[in-house]
């Protein structure tokens, strides 16, 4: 413990940004979650400045460890990786729900999410856009792609790409007929299940043409068709179909897997107020379908799909019928240490040849 | 009295760059390898030992995969130093004035802009749908579309091109300083070509190869962007290991390790390479 | 001078560069184990002719031989001269007995003949048992002495010189003089040394060329360049000499009367093709003028004038003083060595006077 605040220190004077002032809000968020209107707009009426750091779930908890949850006022990793966070790092603080304007979110996502963020008793989480990961698809040219393991089939040699990550894993345990969710807290039944993926990939791993980091890289390949299918956001599909009808998001028939990024409070946000003001702010109807249009994902806000564009309303009714809805695996929280386990079979697929 | 005013003297003009060792390199070595020897045993539990390196022993993949970055590091500079020499030589030797100057530049034009970019340059040239690609089709070499990205080679390409500037310039420093009445004289006395540049130029220009060797292998060996985006699925690259420990796996203990192991072993090596070519290391980044 | 063969011998060779000639059609002859001087100012095309018998730059015409062969398309590396460059390019990265051997590595001779013949040369430059060590723990003058070994171990038919006293210091330079003649006595090889010093030139060489503009002036024994200049720009270049400009006034056979500002001087200048009303140049040796207090006991036909001393000049055996003639010329004057005059005093009168036949009168430059 005594290490770890003593490396903090010396990261954090290395790291954080000049001293805000307290009506400056630090937001470390996703692309696409804070548009340029809508700050302008929060900054007019509410006289807070915000400043943006974009960045993903890993490298938000990374920064927010660094700092032992200083440097930013509002965070927004997804819900699933909230508890285990807070129980090996302590990097955030508990909502205070006095201040939320509770009406403004969709009640079952509020009391989900909720459950999902909740350790020691205390909320640390509230829900703001949610989202599938799934398989994008060239339909024209591997229409026969219907789920995450037909990604191995010979049809595709070559021209297939996935992550080599958790949420790789998680699909083509579901697409196996397993259920890793599960197996979450049985660490036991959960190596075994990791073991089968990974005999899997190991044997899959002719059949893909490289293992994608970014998402602009997988849409480059895709819209190029030297990729054909792949594991892939919702949105990126989406993106990619307004460019190329032929290219699609697809539900995986054993489920696609659903995501919640939250709002939460770093432990040593300076400008809680101006926090809850910006999530009051955004979760308004039409601050949120402001942020649907940029983002390409809906929100958790009431009403928030009313100004959606009728395009990507239609592109999300293409991919999504109420079955593949219903059959959504949305991610529960991570037990702490599941990651090592995960990073071990990751590192042997990776190193199979 | 006056010897302590000239010690003062001295410790204020020491001090900033006393400041700057200590506060940026120093402490957060310290800070680093504090983290990487303490073991975790449960949240927010850390007990003190070696078991984090004893993990980078233990599991072939990691030194495995340091190996084998050592080695395509090894590799990308000897290619660098074959490539750059003649280059190096070029606009030392047989040019002059203008020509020069615009030589010069032309290898430096590519570091304007960022490392990032670069590489992005070198993936629409590779990629199965990208430049070379396509012109090797339109001229009727090849029937279908290949593929040049995502392997070994690509990262070997990648390398030298990242950092063959920083070869050539301490290279036609030294070979700047090569006398031209050495190499006529060589002739003179009967040298052929070839004699005259392994007994005259090459030992010459020892400390330029050596100080570029050791740049390029660290920068090679450190290389993050580059093995990431022009590798293939099987091409791990030892930095990118020590990423995915700090950032997603988020095993801070096992990643400073590995830091501190590559710092160690890639000292290692410049030093065995130092010892084979009988340079030391003042010699060769004093005359540079 | 001598009955063998010339060692080098150049026809009408030229070398053209983009914008201007270089070397302008020079011909001569170097006899066997003779030291041959080209002496010209800087820019004058001595060092081009050079590096074309070395052999790094190419003629544009004419031809070149070396012990009756011609060189014309052969590299530096097969022909049989070495030369010492004026910085003397010894290798820094290897020791003095690896610069020694460097030649003889190259021919393939074996190891430890390369290391006796090595030991030999170093021998005979006067410098045994330094073949281990570094060049830069060598003093100017051995370093110069290791440059002419490095070549002579070759055994050359010719050595070719570049200007290498220039970087030594004044005394060291006066000392390397003498050596370099006695080393060329001692190997008895020809040289040929290029400078742009003409005492360097009149101390070691048994004959010179004076160069100037791609062109020699004259070749010959020292003497005969210092004493009878062919050219009025032998006479300016080599020695010291007074220069006045002056119209012929009448020509008497070889004697010449010429005018300078009122002045009149006759000049012994058989064989010269002035004619009445010509500018001229005179060139009279410091040395040649004799001072006296008086005008009394002048020899027939000298030409005497009366002049005040404007600067004394001492410097030794070599001090001067410059007077100043009635008409205003300035005249530079050798101090005699007897101390006669080791009393003048600026202001002094004193009386010049020379022979006709100790000063050479040229026509002006036609510009």
């Amino acid at each position: 413990m005594n290490t770890t605040i003593t490396t903090s220190l010396f990261f954090a004077t290395a790291l954080t940004a000049p001293i805000a002032q307290a009506d400056t809000l630090r937001l470390l968020t996703w692309g696409g979650y804070a548009p340029e209107e809508v700050i302008a707009k929060f900054e007019a009426e509410t006289g807070h400045t915000v400043e943006v750091t974009t960045s993903n779930n890993e490298e938000m908890i990374a920064k927010l460890r660094a700092t032992n949850g200083g440097g930013f006022d509002l965070a927004q990793p997804s819900q699933d990786r909230i508890t285990s966070a807070q129980e090996e790092f302590g990097i955030y603080k508990p909502i205070d729900m006095s201040k939320v304007n509770a009406e403004l979110f969709i009640p079952s996502m509020l009391d989900a999410t909720a459950g999902n963020t909740t350790f020691d008793g205390e909320v640390y989480g509230l829900p703001h856009v949610w989202g599938t990961s799934g398989l994008v698809v060239n339909t024209a040219q591997a229409g026969d792609v219907q789920d995450y393991t037909d990604l191995c089939d010979a049809s595709v040699a070559g021209k297939v790409s996935y992550r080599l990550k958790r949420p790789t894993l998680i699909g083509f345990a579901y697409s196996m007929g397993l259920d890793p969710f599960a197996a979450y807290n049985d660490t036991a039944k959960y190596q075994d299940i990791l073991n089968q993926v990974e005999a899997k990939l190991t044997d899959c791993k002719p059949n893909v043409k490289t293992y994608w980091g970014g998402g602009d890289e997988i849409k480059n390949l895709l819209r190029s068709g030297e990729v054909v299918a792949s594991m892939a956001w919702d949105t990126g599909g989406w993106q990619l179909n307004a460019d190329n009808p032929d290219i699609t998001f697809v539900a995986p028939a054993s489920g696609a897997l659903g995501w919640i990024d939250t709002f939460v409070l770093p432990a040593r946000g300076r400008a809680d107020d101006a926090a809850y003001d910006w999530i009051n702010f955004v979760m308004r109807p039409d601050i949120a379908a402001m942020i649907t249009n940029t983002a390409g994902n809906f929100t958790a806000a009431v009403d928030g799909d009313a100004g959606v564009s009728a395009d990507l309303k239609a592109r999300y009714q293409g991919s999504f019928d109420q079955s593949a809805i219903d059959n959504i695996k949305w991610y529960p929280p991570v037990p702490a240490g599941l990651e090592t386990l995960e990073g071990a079979t990751l590192d042997r697929i990776n190193a199979a040849n | 009295m006056r010897s302590d005013t000239s010690k003062l003297g001295f410790y204020l003009l020491l001090a900033p760059i006393l400041l700057w060792l200590v506060v940026l390199i120093i402490l957060p070595h310290i800070g680093l390898f504090m983290v990487s020897i303490s073991e975790k045993i449960g949240p927010r539990e850390f007990e003190t030992g070696f078991g984090n390196y004893a993990t980078f022993f233990g599991e072939p993949l990691y030194w495995r995969t340091f190996a084998r970055t050592a080695i395509m590091s090894i590799l990308a500079t000897a290619l660098t130093l074959i490539l750059g020499f003649p280059i190096a030589y070029y606009i030392a030797k047989l040019t002059r004035g203008r020509t020069k100057t615009t030589l010069f530049l032309m290898c430096m034009i590519p570091f304007w802009v960022s490392e990032l970019v670069r590489t992005f340059g070198w993936m629409i040239l590779l990629r199965e749908t990208g430049v070379i690609s396509n012109a090797l089709q339109s001229l009727g070499l090849v029937s279908g579309p290949v593929e040049l990205l995502y392997n070994d080679a690509a990262i070997m390409v990648g390398l030298v091109y990242t950092s063959i500037l920083f070869m050539v310039v301490p290279l036609v420093t030294t070979l700047d300083s090569l006398d031209d009445s050495l190499i006529e004289a060589g002739y003179d006395l009967g040298g052929t070509s070839t004699s005259i540049m392994r007994e005259i130029v090459i030992p010459h220009a020892m400390p330029g190869i050596v100080s570029g060797c050791i740049v390029v292998f660290m920068l090679s060996l450190g290389n993050y962007l580059t093995p990431i985006l022009l590798g293939g699925k099987d091409s791990l690259w030892f930095t990118g290991m020590i990423y995915t420990q700090f950032i997603t796996r988020f095993n801070w203990e096992l990643g400073s390790a590995l830091g501190f192991l590559l710092l160690a072993l890639s000292s290692a090596i410049v030093f065995l390479g130092l010892k084979l070519s009988k340079q030391s290391l003042s010699d060769t980044m004093g005359r540079t | 001078m001598t009955d063998t063969k010339p060692d080098l011998v150049c026809r009408d060779l030229t070398k053209d560069f983009d914008s201007f000639r270089a070397v302008d059609q020079v011909s001569f002859d170097v006899s066997k184990g003779s030291f041959f001087s080209i002496l010209g100012p800087s820019g004058c095309g001595k060092t081009t002719l050079l590096r074309m018998i070395a052999g790094f730059q190419s003629p544009t015409s004419g031809d070149l031989q070396i012990k009756g062969k011609s060189m014309i398309g052969v590299p530096p590396n097969k022909r049989p001269v070495s030369m010492v460059f004026q910085h003397l390019a010894l290798f820094p990265t290897m020791n003095i007995g690896d610069n020694v051997g460097f030649g003889l590595r190259q021919r393939g001779v074996a190891r430890t003949e390369i290391a006796r013949r090595v030991d030999e040369v170093l021998d005979r430059v006067g410098l045994p048992g330094v073949a281990a060590r570094r060049i830069n723990q060598l003093s100017g003058g051995q370093k110069q002495r290791v440059a002419i070994a490095r070549c002579m171990v070759l055994e050359p038919d010719v050595l070719l010189l570049d200007e290498p006293l220039g970087a030594l210091d004044l005394k060291l330079r006066e000392h390397m003089k003498v050596e370099l003649k006695s080393l060329q006595a001692a190997f008895d090889t020809t040289f040929v040394y290029i400078t742009h010093d003409q005492s360097e030139a009149l101390v070691m060489s048994d004959n010179i060329a004076v160069m100037n503009h791609g062109r020699f002036e004259q070749i010959g024994p020292p003497h005969e360049i210092y004493h009878k200049p062919d050219t009025a720009f032998v006479a300016g270049f080599v020695g010291d000499a007074n220069k006045i400009d002056a119209k012929v006034a009448s020509v008497n056979g070889a004697m010449v009367t010429l005018t300078s500002a009122g002045a009149e001087m006759s000049v012994e200048a058989p064989g010269s093709e002035l004619i009445a009303g010509q500018e001229a140049q005179v060139f009279l040796r410091p040395e040649a003028v004799e001072l006296t207090k008086s005008d009394h006991g002048a020899g027939e036909g000298d030409n005497v004038s009366a002049c005040t001393v404007d600067a004394v000049l001492f410097n030794g055996a070599n001090s001067s003083v410059i007077v100043r003639d009635q008409a205003g010329h300035l005249l530079n004057v050798a101090m005699p060595q007897t101390g006669s005059f080791s009393g003048l005093q600026v202001g002094d009168a004193v009386f010049t006077r020379w022979h006709p036949n100790q000063a050479r009168c040229y026509p002006a430059a036609t510009a």
